[in-house]
């Protein structure tokens, strides 16, 4: 079976706290994986070195057989993994549409378009209809710093999908949202899903995350503590300790 | 309760889209503020010459170098760069377009494009390490190295160690001499409005705002930011390298404050990141300091204080103010 | 000539971080960077030579006022203009080099340029150390070097005032909920800086005469030890100093003093290609984390 990105052994530390410790998954094309663990896992961080953000200290990313440990996150966005943020700093000045320029304008597009940018202000309309901004409506010209919350966590997913990724990294894109929001953006993730889209989400929200997930990985202290599909997370007594440790502390 | 209520004039609301431009008098609203001292800085030199008021017209030269180095400020700064010594740049292009004329006897106007091109290099190399830091690192090394340059140019005698370079040949032409920094100012000023409009510019812009979301998005931010350098310090060092031979000579002067405290007051009064602010800023403090000449060195403390009381107290600067009377009306309403 | 140059090294290299030691302070906790520095420096040489030579005070009366006017200072410039460009980097750097050039100009204008203006050393007279002498103000800036880095120390990490800073340093969001008050820790942070910068001038400034050039190359050599050594370690500082320092010796007794400033911009050049954030810096990488 190939995998679309295999982690071997990850490990940060800083200032001798350690982040992410030894940590291996791998995943396959098309699945949905969620990340979860209390506050201070790790989670970030474990994106960030995926990403190329934070050099590891020790350990590998393989992305489509293809060692990327410790190249520049822009490389590896070319490469094909988009990212979002959990605190998302759109361009605030600019309308929403126009925000989407920036990821239209790397060289990934260029040549998945076949050597042309095209009209990028089209592209990028047309990226806001598929993650919910109405369409004919005012609200994709509308400048970012106008938007409600929900919208700019949306955009920050559009950014994402402007890149036409293999590899979709969702950091809490939940987080914040109002359950409307979130009911209004699930469809999205499974239409995404449907389409054959490799994702990778770390999410608070466990009811929505178990429901389309196909495997949770489980990180504490900056250690995978336990992987399998989400009715044997729900059972794993490893993890509610976690979760309830991290409660009552 | 009152408070003061801002709307758009209806004539701008009506120009705003290029298809409603329905009159003559839409099109002068759109277009007077553009050319009225584009026209007026065009024909400036006719009537200084027909009146023999060299003295004008040698304001004006020095205001458009200085506004150069101002545009050229105000373009690093739009990808989130702080420069403090323009000086560096302008002393880079004096002394390679002199050292260009002098040792392989260039004509004047080539020894300028050869130093703007090569100098420019020249700084982007010397910046290229300090741009992958964010904040005040940038500033910093930037404030330091003129500095640096004067000291080791001190230290090793090149380029003729304090006594300078003299004895370059001018831009033989009167006209040349005028025209030469009066379209190249025109023209940066236009073609950075135009780049930083465009969808490069929005990259760049977006660099300063967030580099990590522009990052994360694929693009090589290092790349642009030296790329953004490079056009900055070709507008800079052109302004250097004219300089050199409109005084046919060149000095440790030319790295000096004045060269750094100038552009920047121009800048921030003016207004930062509208590119039309930085030149008008220019064409106010340069006149200015050419009436207080007789105050010496005491010229360099009124910069220092304008420039600390347009940071403190004015931070919108001259041009937004201005194009804010020019298309909104102001009125007072009851809430 | 060994022993010389440590013996004279060691002397460079705690006037450098003498030097340095206030611009980081500021720095290091409120990410202030007051480019003013150098213009405080000088001016407090300034201010010590009027008491002394003006209204005869006794020297060490004239250094504890100037300290207390320099940190009087440092507040007033906060209230009065940092307050208000506050998060905002460009007009923070703006504001304080346009002050620090202004007051260092004004000074150049009122004429306080010549050999006159210098202060005497605290006491005449020189040890020998290793068959070299000494002489005691040199002596002074050791000791005074290492008291006040111990001082630094146990103040940011002993007191309640030194923690707050730590705090805001590290995080100015949780530490505003946890009560600390940011504007006035702020203030302080600039206020320590600016007397810091007049203790560093009272134990340097007798070694040559007081002079704005001064000013500006005070700022440079606090910039480059702060580069170097990561801007807001204390370990960080001292390593700088000493490599600093020594070079700086090394270079002017086989070449000549007027190559230490292109040593200089090479050091710090080679320094940040190669470790971006300084010998000691932890800022890279903590903003990396966020």
């Amino acid at each position: 079976m190939d995998y679309l990105l295999t982690v071997e052994r990850l490990t940060k530390s800083f200032g001798g706290v350690m982040a992410v410790w030894d940590v291996s998954f791998k995943v396959q094309k098309g699945q949905l994986v969620g990340i979860i663990g209390p506050n201070g896992a790790g989670k970030t961080t474990l994106i960030n070195l995926i990403t190329g953000f934070v050099k590891p200290d020790k350990g590998k990313v393989i992305f489509k057989g293809e060692d990327i440990t410790g190249l520049s996150p822009y490389k590896i966005a070319q490469k094909g993994i988009a990212r979002s943020f959990q605190v998302v700093r759109p361009f605030l000045h600019l309308p929403s549409y126009k925000n989407l320029i920036i990821p239209l304008y790397s060289k990934r597009v260029k040549a998945l378009r076949g050597g042309k940018y095209g009209d990028r202000d089209l592209v990028a309309l047309d990226l806001l209809e598929d993650v919910g901004f109405e369409k004919d409506s005012s609200v994709p010209y509308k400048v970012a710093s106008s938007l409600p919350h929900g919208y700019l966590k949306r955009l920050e997913l559009a950014r994402c999908l402007a890149l036409r990724p293999e590899l979709l990294i969702l950091d809490e894109l939940f987080s914040g949202m109002s359950m409307s929001e979130v009911a209004a953006t699930m469809p999205i993730i499974e239409k995404l899903k449907e389409g054959g889209m490799t994702i990778i989400m770390v999410e608070h929200r466990l009811r929505e995350l178990f429901r389309i997930a196909d495997t949770v990985i489980v990180l504490n202290f900056g250690e995978k503590i336990a992987e399998g599909r989400p009715s044997e997370i729900i059972e794993n007594e490893l993890v509610k300790a976690a979760y309830l440790g991290a409660e009552s502390a | 309760m009152r408070r003061k209520e801002r709307i758009d004039r209806g004539i701008k609301v009506r120009s705003d889209d290029i298809y409603a431009i329905a009159s003559y008098r839409e099109m002068l609203y759109l277009l007077l503020p553009r050319l009225t001292p584009v026209i007026a800085l065009l024909i400036l030199p006719l009537i200084t010459q027909f009146c023999k008021a060299y003295y004008y017209e040698k304001v004006a030269v020095l205001s458009c170098i200085i506004g150069l180095l101002a545009l050229s400020w105000d373009y690093m700064a739009s990808v989130g760069l702080f420069s403090l010594g323009q000086a560096f740049f302008f002393g880079t292009g004096a002394y390679f377009s002199a050292y260009a004329h002098l040792k392989y006897g260039l004509h004047p106007i080539f020894a300028m494009v050869i130093a703007t091109v090569a100098g420019a290099l020249f700084c982007t190399a010397i910046l290229a390490p300090v741009l992958r830091l964010r904040g005040v690192y940038f500033s910093i090394i930037t404030l330091a190295l003129p500095l640096f340059f004067t000291r080791i140019i001190e230290a090793t005698k090149i380029l003729g160690g304090t006594e300078g370079l003299t004895g370059l040949m001018p831009i033989s032409n009167r006209w040349a001499e005028v025209y030469i920094p009066i379209v190249s100012f025109l023209t940066a000023l236009f073609a950075f409005r135009r780049i930083i409009n465009s969808d490069y510019g929005l990259v760049i812009q977006a660099i300063r705002d967030n580099d990590r979301a522009v990052l994360a998005s694929g693009l090589n931010v290092q790349l642009y930011k030296a790329q953004c350098v490079f056009v900055a310090s070709i507008a800079s060092c052109f302004a250097g390298a004219f300089m050199a031979h409109f005084y046919q000579a060149v000095g440790l002067s030319a790295f000096a404050l004045d060269y750094s405290l100038m552009p920047l007051t121009s800048a921030i009064l003016g207004g930062v990141g509208t590119f039309a602010g930085p030149a008008i800023g220019a064409f106010v403090i340069v006149p200015l300091s050419e009436t207080l000449r007789t105050l010496g060195t005491l010229r360099v403390v009124v910069y220092a204080v304008l420039l600390f009381v347009a940071v403190i107290a004015l931070p919108e600067g001259i041009f937004p103010y201005i194009r804010r009377k020019y298309q909104q009306v102001e009125r007072i309403v009851e809430v | 000539m060994v022993g010389g140059l440590i013996i004279y090294g060691l002397v460079n290299s705690f006037v450098l971080a003498l030097i340095a030691m206030g611009f980081s302070v500021t720095f290091g906790i409120s990410r202030v960077s007051n480019f003013a520095y150098g213009a405080v420096f000088i001016l407090s040489g300034y201010v010590i030579w009027m008491l002394l030579n003006w209204f005869r005070l006794p020297y060490a009366l004239a250094v504890v006022s100037t300290i207390l006017l320099s940190g009087a200072f440092g507040h007033a410039f906060y209230y009065v203009a940092l307050l208000r460009v506050r998060g905002m980097p460009l007009s923070e750097v703006v504001a304080t080099f346009a002050l620090g050039v202004g007051l260092l100009e004004l000074f150049r204008w009122l004429g306080f340029v010549t050999y006159e203006f210098s202060l005497p050393p605290f006491k005449k007279g020189y040890i020998s150390v290793l068959g070299f002498p000494l002489d005691y103000q040199r002596l002074f800036i050791i000791l005074g070097g290492i008291a006040l880095l111990g001082f630094l120390y146990l103040f940011t990490h002993h007191t309640r005032l030194g923690l707050a800073f730590r705090g805001i340093a590290q995080n100015e969001r949780t530490a505003i909920s946890l009560g600390i008050n940011s504007d006035k820790t702020a203030a302080w942070s600039v206020a320590f800086g600016c007397m810091f910068a007049t203790v560093a001038a009272a134990f340097v400034l007798p070694l040559g005469i007081i002079s704005v050039n001064t000013g500006y190359e005070a700022l440079l050599i606090a910039i480059a030890i702060g580069v170097v050594g990561g801007l807001e370690s204390i370990t960080g500082i001292v390593l700088a100093s000493i490599v600093l320092g020594f070079v700086q010796v090394i270079v002017s007794y086989f070449l000549s003093p007027a190559w230490t400033m292109v040593i200089y911009l090479l050091t710090i050049i080679v320094i940040l290609t190669f470790m971006p954030s300084g010998l000691l810096g932890k800022l890279k990488e903590l903003e990396e984390r966020v």
